[in-house]
């Protein structure tokens, strides 16, 4: 649910129809944004001290010195394996620790030697192993080049945006001071935050008020700041979470790029304001090489993009008759913490996201069910109602594996309590889903109702696990059930214990089929700055300010170690959460939040998506139908024909917006919103196979083109289609009252399928398709393999034990390849014991062939191959099947000249089994 | 009630394949109802039903789909689109989805869906049958009692009708009269407002005359109901002895009208017709008191005083000129309880006769304008058209004030008349069987919330533990589907939701002997669903005896 604080707000005032901006800052309304962007470029006051230098096997330290206030700082290199460089930088003393992001990555990451390759008073050249890759450390002013032979890749304090807000005593600040700063003295660029100016008076350094409240800032101004410069680029994507497009766009003249989690209250489109994730990671892409910055840090932070080819550059080029490399400049500046930088140099895209999973982790493996469709509202009202939806469902013949429950069920949002009056017997209700093998999701937020009857909470203040304000009490915010506190789940017990309240004997009314829901984790404080909790709030030696971005990632860590836990280490958890960080990928799925039922929502769920799978977090998804307001029927088909290809799809509705069951808006509705489902279904094989996939790589499973064809230059701003895996290419309709939609194939030389009409079209066109009101635009990929279950059940657990048909699409040269993975779909034995199919289908001289890809794995399936459809076949005279012990019989055919599609009738062999078909 | 009588003759034709079934054992292939068996002959190639090809029958039943129609694997889950034919024995046979064959669920009550799946099925059909004749049998005798209700239902929905009808008629004849008057009235306010002194006199004088008109008219009219009052035998002539029924005339006060003193009252003559009648009035008329104008009940002791203060509370004063049914807010008649509505008929009588006589028409309907022990007026006083709230008291002072009565009678006659043909203009149901149901009110209280209906006006919720009632919509529309358009009602406009529709109610009525809200529930947040049963949907009951009989 989570139609958060001001929702409540407004709900009271009975106005708002869209985010009130006045509720969230601009960087102007920042004090450490408004410092760090009023600096100039091109007066950097550090400089490298050269002789400082130190070499040891992992690392390269040196000192670097501000001219003006001569703070000296730590510069750490190292070469990671994989090629990766990291850039930390910290005051060299600080009067106390900085803040350094924990839990995040996986491990240490490992590093390689670096050595020297040349020196002098100018600066240090260091080797990054082979292929000419250098890393070159300029000393005055400091500046950092990564270059592979004569191409500069990328630089670091080109333009001088270095700025270490060193920690500092607080100077005796009289009131006359106060007065005098507060009062009078204009923001200006001489007050640099890198200390230019040491002028300790200025607002904004020890305390800040906006709005109604005031941030005390007990440890005064401690932002930094750097900038990169890429020369080459003109495409930049990712650091989300923006409701904005798959390309970012220059930020010249506007707000930078805000990381912050917040709760925003019907969040506006196209802009760049914070929503309720942050993964500060940035992906660049040319035609040559794709790179990525991690840049490490959990507190408050802004992201600045300008380029040189913006319509006005490009203007100035062509009238200049200039031929001005391409340049995009990155500029990252966070309100507390150290510089702690990961540069992922790919080349290709598969390699940036193998060396991000390299660092924080691939995505978990969800339960099979978790990929099937979800249904969700704010609220399923009792029991009897859910027993309602789950029997609509059987009633139309509609499959669905989740009913969700949201805030509502909870005795007076007690989280792990039902409401004793609309939930009295949850176990039965837990029961009946069963009996449909079908399972629930229930909400838990993280905010705790202030009551010394409700066991969480007394638990939580006699165990003092609770978030404290500045003054050392616990904190207290307002949020759902008024009066709440907050776990500190920064804290390591504090995250045990909340796991161990999944257990089934303190979760009552908990069954293994109860997955569990982490909403307004950001966390949402409905009276707090933003929405949000004061900064100054304590975690134990660190301020909120510090790590404000990682709470939701420990919600969601500790309620999946939870899940975990309940069954003794045996059955994956399925978590949904909505704050996410860096990292979050690793403990279930995000969605995009409270939407609206718009068709810029339904469009902008693509770009959305997209920007997270690309760093790292593949399993998204956005609220089906649009969470405010009501969608008319034919946003509603077309959500759900969009979400069907979307990897988390679930749909969900507001309190106060009229039902919408599938089932709810007529027979001819219901029919087109059923497909949807059933074509969802019939893909789980491949899309179980795509996060098996994306579990072991890393690799996303929601693609922008350019990640598969990266050198088409035409693909790298598209972001109204997209990839699944490698071989579906899909185009959602989006528009209302579509008549038509141009999907553009890619691939010189290569051949798309239509899906539904086994259609083949040329690769490298913009292909108009004429659409209807039931047209999902989907291509398979000449080439390809793809495995399907057929035979739809009610719930993806019914169809376990079902047959397989596989979809072999041929390229031009006649081959295909593909890949399909199978286990028992919910226990960890896949990586305990070994317990899963994992095999390599290919189609090369007319013969297809099922090869194991993990001898030494087992597991076996009583499912059966029943059919294989070859596209862009030419009809044999015998199709033999030929068994691994040689036992050879022929199969029956059946061919369609007129689309070249072979259909080989029942081949029958279990699935798990070494075979070849061999067309003759 | 339709799907009910289905399921009863679904009952019969199952006990008889029951019977069949045991005694013969027919072969067919799994999943084939018998009506399709056949369709399936082992010694010949299978034509799919819808005739697209024909197969080897080796291919029926075989796990994989040939037939575009799924008729070749009525036993398996391969056809997306086929169907499974449970026997059901001692139940009711059914299709259910192939998709539900061997899916590890029971859903048929013989188990038969799940041969292969590992999921082991009781067979609950005989216990399912028990069950369901249970409840048909329960089911059927409250059909039954409630359909003898809906007889007399209908029964007195018939009179009612008749009556409302008949009144209607007399109302429009007497309307036309009474809408010059009030035309006549309201253009003596326009010219009464004209600023000017001198138009303000003359228009004075024109009022004056033209009250002495009403007065006199009045007067007529008065005397001519006194007449016919006094007329016992009807004889067209009022006489002596008809006369000394009213002992108050005595002249002498003596406490006795004699046969002489009478006679003198009719100017010597023994009887007079409506004529010479019109010559003796003026005698009698301060004494003479009216058979049909009530004795003011001592409980109704306000004074003139509230009458004053009420007049002169602007509040409660409005424009004549403004459409009549505008001037009262919905809202405000939110202030009879259910519990009240029965007095409330109890009363109407009584409150027909007061007004009788203040407004010379047994015709109100107090729905629209008499507030719970309110009534409201629309009289002249001052020169100025004004609308008063009288409580039930001060309309026998009102009833008096005899110069008011007519306008008053003017300016109410339009609400009846609106009342009433708005009352008759509702669809009470094929047979008026839902009549009953107007103007009455039904009460549910759940955990929160009491709840009312108001059938054919409103739906409201009121918190239990104080707070305000919110509308859940007015009477919208019958809405059931197009064969069964009387089991739904519908209810609109409610108070409007944030950021969603205004609230709405729907009412599914039941078969029930007794008319109750039976439950209500919100299945989306502005739009409620309530149960409603009563005898008025209960439909003639099949003829039992013959299914019972059957089952033996």
């Amino acid at each position: 649910m989570g139609a958060l604080s001001l929702g409540w707000f407004a709900l009271c005032l009975g106005v708002a129809v869209a985010v009130d901006r006045g509720n969230f800052k601009t960087c102007e309304q920042s004090a450490f944004c408004k410092r760090q962007r009023a600096m100039k470029a091109g007066q950097s006051p550090y400089r490298a001290l050269l002789d400082t230098l130190e070499l040891s096997d992992s690392r390269v330290t040196l000192q670097l010195i501000n001219d003006n206030n001569k703070v000296h700082l730590l510069l750490e290199l190292y070469r990671l394996q994989g090629n990766m460089t990291r850039v930390k930088i910290n005051e060299l003393k600080p009067l106390k620790p900085r803040f350094e992001v924990p839990d995040v990555l996986i491990a240490d990451p490992p590093t390689e030697p670096l050595s020297v390759v040349s020196r002098d008073e100018n600066g240090v050249v260091l080797s990054l192993g082979d292929e000419a890759r250098r890393l070159i450390v300029s000393a005055q002013p400091f500046r950092l080049d990564i270059v592979e032979g004569p191409q500069v890749l990328l630089s670091l304090n080109s333009r001088g945006l270095l700025a270490f807000e060193h920690l500092r005593p607080r100077k005796d600040t009289s009131t006359f001071g106060k007065l005098f700063s507060l009062n009078s003295l204009p923001m200006s660029a001489h007050q640099a935050p890198d200390g230019g100016s040491e002028d300790d008076n200025q607002p904004g350094l020890w305390e800040e008020t906006f709005k109604s409240h005031t941030d005390s800032k007990p440890n005064g101004p401690t932002s930094i700041s750097l900038d990169f410069s890429l020369p080459g680029v003109e495409h930049v994507y990712g650091i989300p979470e923006h409701a904005d497009n798959l390309k970012l766009k220059s930020t010249d003249g506007g707000d930078p790029y805000r990381l912050y989690n917040l709760d925003v209250f019907q969040y506006e489109l196209y802009n760049p304001m914070a929503l309720y994730g942050a993964v500060p990671v940035l992906l660049s892409h040319n035609a040559q090489r794709t790179m990525g910055i991690f840049w490490f840090n959990a507190a408050e932070t802004w992201v600045d993009i300008s380029s040189n080819t913006t319509v006005f550059g490009k203007m100035l080029d062509y009238v200049q008759g200039a031929s001005e490399t391409p340049q995009t400049d990155i500029r990252w500046i966070s309100e507390s913490g150290i510089i702690d930088v990961f540069i992922m140099l790919g080349p290709k895209p598969a390699d940036v996201f193998t060396q991000y999973a390299s660092l924080t982790g691939t995505q978990s493996f969800p339960p099979l069910s978790a990929l099937a469709y979800h249904q969700c509202r704010w609220n399923y009202n009792d029991q009897e109602d859910v027993r309602a939806v789950n029997q609509g469902f059987d009633e139309h013949d509609i499959p669905c594996d989740f009913i969700w429950l949201d805030i509502e069920h909870t005795d007076g949002k007690r989280y792990f309590t039902w409401d004793p009056s609309k939930f009295p017997k949850p176990l039965e209700m837990l029961q009946d889903l069963t009996d449909k093998r079908r399972k629930m999701v229930a909400i838990v937020d993280p905010h705790i109702k202030v009551d010394s009857g409700y066991k969480i909470h007394s638990e939580l203040r006699s165990k003092n696990l609770y978030v404290k304000n500045k003054d050392g009490a616990d904190y207290e915010g307002w949020c759902w059930p008024g009066n709440a506190g907050y776990p500190d789940f920064i804290r390591p017990d504090t995250r045990a214990w909340w796991a161990s309240m999944f257990a089934y004997d303190q979760y009552e009314g908990s069954t293994e089929n109860l997955y569990t829901w982490n909403d307004m984790n950001e966390p949402s404080v409905f009276n707090g700055p933003e929405v949000t909790m004061h900064k100054d709030a304590v975690h134990g030696a660190w301020e909120h300010r510090d790590l404000h971005n990682l709470y939701g990632f420990y919600v969601q860590m500790a309620t999946a170690e939870g899940l975990i836990q309940r069954s003794e280490g045996k059955e994956r958890p399925f978590v949904l959460t909505r704050a996410f960080f860096a990292g979050s990928q690793r403990y279930g799925a995000v969605w995009t939040g409270d939407n609206a039922a718009e068709w810029d929502h339904l469009k902008i769920s693509i770009p959305m998506c997209l920007n997270l799978n690309l760093v790292g977090i593949s399993f998204c998804g956005a609220d089906v139908g649009g969470f405010f307001k009501s969608p008319s029927t034919e946003l509603l088909v077309r959500w759900y024909q969009a979400g069907a290809y979307q990897p988390f799809f679930r749909a969900h509705a507001h309190m106060d917006t009229p039902r919408r069951e599938p089932w709810l808006f007529g027979p001819e509705n219901t029919a087109l919103i059923r497909e949807a489902i059933l074509q969802r279904y019939a893909l789980l094989p491949y899309w179980y196979q795509l996060f098996y996939h994306a579990y072991l790589t890393g690799q996303p499973i929601m693609r922008p083109l350019w990640v598969e064809y990266p050198g088409d230059a035409s693909t790298f701003a598209m972001d109204d289609q997209y990839l699944l895996g490698r071989d579906l290419l899909v185009h959602p309709v989006t528009e209302e009252g579509a008549r038509g939609i141009t999907a553009y194939l890619p691939g010189q030389g290569e051949v798309w399928y239509d899906v539904h009409t086994f259609q083949k079209h040329n690769g490298a066109q913009n292909l108009y398709i004429p659409v209807t009101i039931s047209s999902i635009p989907v291509f398979q990929h000449g080439g390809s393999i793809i495995p399907k279950k057929l035979r739809i059940r009610r719930s993806s657990s019914c169809m376990e034990n079902d047959p397989y048909t596989f979809i072999v699409a041929l390229s031009p040269q006649r081959t295909a390849e593909g890949e399909l993975y199978i286990d028992d779909g919910h226990t960890f034995s896949y990586r305990t014991e070994k317990k899963f199919i994992h095999r390599r289908l290919t189609f090369a001289n007319n013969t297809l062939t099922s090869r194991n890809l993990a001898l030494d794995s087992q597991f076996s399936t009583p499912s059966w191959i029943e059919r294989v459809v070859i596209l862009g076949a030419q009809k044999p005279n015998k199709v033999t099947l030929r068994m691994a012990d040689g036992a050879e019989s022929s199969l029956d055919f059946e061919f369609d000249t007129a689309m070249s599609v072979l259909t080989l009738r029942k081949p029958g062999m279990n699935v798990g089994a070494d075979w070849s078909i061999l067309l003759q | 009630m339709q799907h009910n009588v289905n399921w009863l003759q679904a009952l019969l034709v199952l006990s008889l394949s029951v019977t069949l079934g045991w005694t013969v054992e027919v072969q067919r292939p799994r999943g084939v109802p018998l009506t399709k068996r056949q369709f399936y002959d082992e010694a010949k190639p299978f034509t799919c039903l819808d005739g697209s090809r024909t197969i080897p029958f080796d291919r029926v039943n075989d796990d994989y789909c040939d037939c575009k129609d799924g008729s070749d694997e009525p036993g398996t889950a391969a056809c997306p689109n086929g169907s499974f034919h449970c026997t059901n024995a001692g139940y009711r046979p059914t299709f259910i989805p192939s998709s539900r064959i061997n899916d590890g669920i029971c859903d048929c009550c013989d188990g038969t869906d799940e041969y292969n799946s590992g999921a082991s099925c009781q067979n609950t059909c005989k216990e399912l049958g028990r069950k369901e004749r249970e409840a048909l049998q329960k089911l059927a005798e409250i059909t039954k009692e409630g359909f003898l209700l809906k007889q007399q239902l209908i029964e007195e929905a018939k009179k009612g009708q008749q009556e409302k009808q008949s009144r209607l008629s007399e109302l429009q004849d007497s309307r036309k009269g009474h809408e010059d008057k009030v035309e006549a009235l309201r253009t003596v306010k326009e010219t009464a407002e004209q600023p000017e002194k001198e138009a303000k006199e003359r228009h004075l004088k024109a009022w004056e005359e033209h009250k002495a008109a009403l007065r006199l008219e009045k007067e007529k009219a008065k005397m001519a109901e006194v007449f016919l009052e006094l007329d016992d035998n009807a004889d067209g002539f009022v006489d002596v002895s008809e006369l000394q029924t009213h002992q108050e005339l005595d002249p002498d006060g003596d406490g006795t009208l004699t046969d002489t003193e009478a006679q003198g009252l009719l100017g010597g003559a023994h009887k007079v017709d409506s004529t010479e009648f019109m010559n003796m009035w003026s005698n009698m008329k301060e004494k003479y008191v009216s058979e049909v104008c009530p004795p003011t009940p001592s409980s109704y002791d306000s004074s003139h005083d509230e009458q004053k203060d009420s007049t002169s509370d602007k509040d409660q004063e409005r424009d004549l000129d403004k459409d009549p049914d505008s001037v009262y807010p919905e809202d405000d008649l939110d202030e009879d309880a259910a519990g009240e509505d029965d007095e409330d008929d109890d009363d109407d009588d009584d409150h027909q006769v007061s007004l009788l006589f203040c407004i010379a028409t047994p015709f109100i309907q107090p729905h629209h304008i008499f507030l719970s022990q309110q009534y409201i007026c629309v009289c002249v006083y001052q020169r100025q058209y004004k609308i008063f709230m009288y409580t039930l008291s001060t309309v026998s002072s009102v009833c008096e004030r005899e110069r008011w009565c007519l306008l008053c009678n003017a300016a109410l006659l339009p609400f009846s008349f609106r009342a009433l043909e708005k009352e008759i203009s509702f669809d009470f149901g094929p047979s008026s069987e839902f009549a009953y149901l107007y103007s009455q009110c039904y009460e549910l209280t759940t955990n929160e919330y009491i709840y009312r209906l108001c059938p054919f006006n409103r739906v409201s919720q009121k918190p239990k533990y104080g707070g305000s009632e919110t509308s859940l919509g007015s009477w919208g529309s019958w809405s059931g589907p197009e064969d069964n358009k009387y089991s739904v009602m519908k209810y609109e406009h409610g108070m409007g939701c944030w950021q969603g529709p205004n609230r709405s109610t729907t009412v599914k009525l039941t078969c029930g002997k007794e008319t109750a809200v039976v439950s209500t529930s919100e299945p989306s947040r502005c739009e409620y669903l309530m149960e409603f049963t009563t005898p008025a949907v209960c439909l003639e009951p099949p003829n039992i005896d013959t299914q019972v009989h059957d089952e033996f």
